[in-house]
């Protein structure tokens, strides 16, 4: 009887499909130089600008979401940082969790692996939606809200 | 490019694994002798951008949420936002951007050891020049962020 091994030196034969774990990592390293710009920008503007922290109010952000450059750099960042951030948490899920085998599928659903990707995933996609509503129905004169809460161009303060 | 095994660096010099005599007693050597990666720069780098990382996804998850409050009212959003301006809030920023000081800059070293071809072999370097850089950072943001929090207004 022989035994045939492979030669060690030969390539594997190329597998079919998309490989997403390499895009998956190559969009980590993408979005993340994308975000460097994306949040200090975001900070020195919210954070250490002017009075800071202190100048935060509804009138501030009806101030910058008036020109659709701060709607879109928020929505990029929205965007880029929250599948970022899950894409991360993902890796850390299959770190520390064991990817069951065997059982029925409703059975492997009901494991820490499975619970924690659902959980992931929904929440992603709810925030993504909500956050993009946010930003493009956003109301910088709602009517029937106290007028000096209101930012300067709105009807109501004049 | 494929690696070679010898493209790798060397393990440190194996330490004998005789036992040390302390105080008449015999106790095991501290550490195993000739990992390559345990300790160090490069595990250390690896902890802190992980818990870095964690902590800045789940700030991101509340503050969507705090930044939907402009779409129910002015006075819901301020309330929440004035919050944000109290002096244990005003750690809690503090703490926020020094994470994402490291995570941002040990993800560009990160991205350096992946696509440069001498990264690998500056890592070492260049997380002390992340620890540097980011001393820098918090040394130019600290002080005025502190003087927002805490100086009255
Ligand atoms: C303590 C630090 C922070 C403060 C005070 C702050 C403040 C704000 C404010 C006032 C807004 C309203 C819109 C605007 O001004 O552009 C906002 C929106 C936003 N911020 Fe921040 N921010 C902070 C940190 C961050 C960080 C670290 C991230 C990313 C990881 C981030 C991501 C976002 C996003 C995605 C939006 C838009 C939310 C939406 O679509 O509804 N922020 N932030
Ligand atoms: C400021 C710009 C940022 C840069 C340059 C950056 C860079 C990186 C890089 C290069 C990785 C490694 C991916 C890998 O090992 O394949 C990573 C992982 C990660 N990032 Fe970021 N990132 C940034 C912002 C963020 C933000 C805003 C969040 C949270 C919303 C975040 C959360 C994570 C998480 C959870 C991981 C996984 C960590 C792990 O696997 O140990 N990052 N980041």
């Amino acid at each position: 009887m022989s035994v045939s091994i492979e030669s060690p030196r030969v390539k594997p034969a190329p597998r079919r499909g998309v490989n997403w774990e390499k895009w998956g990592w190559l969009y980590m390293r993408a979005s993340g130089v994308l975000l460097v710009v994306l949040i200090f920008g975001h900070l020195f503007v919210n954070l250490y600008a002017g009075e800071g922290v202190s100048a935060l109010d509804f009138g501030f952000v009806a101030g910058k979401w008036a020109s659709p450059f701060w709607q879109w750099y928020d929505f990029a960042l929205l965007w880029l940082a929250l599948i970022h951030g899950s894409n991360g948490m993902r890796t850390i899920i299959n770190d520390y969790t064991t990817v069951p085998i065997g059982g029925t599928r409703l059975r492997r659903l009901f494991t820490p692996h499975y619970i924690f990707k659902t959980l992931l995933v929904g929440s992603t996609i709810v925030l993504l939606v909500l956050g993009t509503l946010v930003i493009f129905t956003f109301d910088p004169c709602p009517s029937g809200a106290p007028a000096d809460l209101l930012p300067t161009f709105c009807a109501a303060r004049s | 490019m494929s690696l070679k095994s010898t493209d790798l660096p060397a393990p440190a010099p194996a330490r004998k694994l005789r036992p040390t005599r302390t105080a008449g007693r015999f106790s095991l050597p501290k550490r195993p002798a000739g990992t390559v990666y345990r300790g160090g720069e490069g595990m250390w780098s690896w902890v802190l951008h992980r818990i870095t990382g964690v902590a800045i996804y789940f700030f991101l998850l509340v503050h969507i949420l705090d930044t939907a409050l402009v779409r129910v009212s002015p006075e819901a959003y301020n309330a929440v936002i004035n919050t944000y301006k109290n002096p244990i809030m005003g750690l809690g920023e503090l703490g926020l951007v020094a994470a994402i000081g490291f995570h941002a800059l040990n993800g560009i070293r990160i991205i350096l050891i992946d696509f440069w071809s001498v990264g690998t072999r500056n890592q070492r370097l260049m997380f002390w020049i992340v620890i540097a850089l980011w001393a820098v950072l918090m040394l130019g943001f600290a002080p005025r962020h502190l003087m927002h929090v805490f100086g009255g207004e």
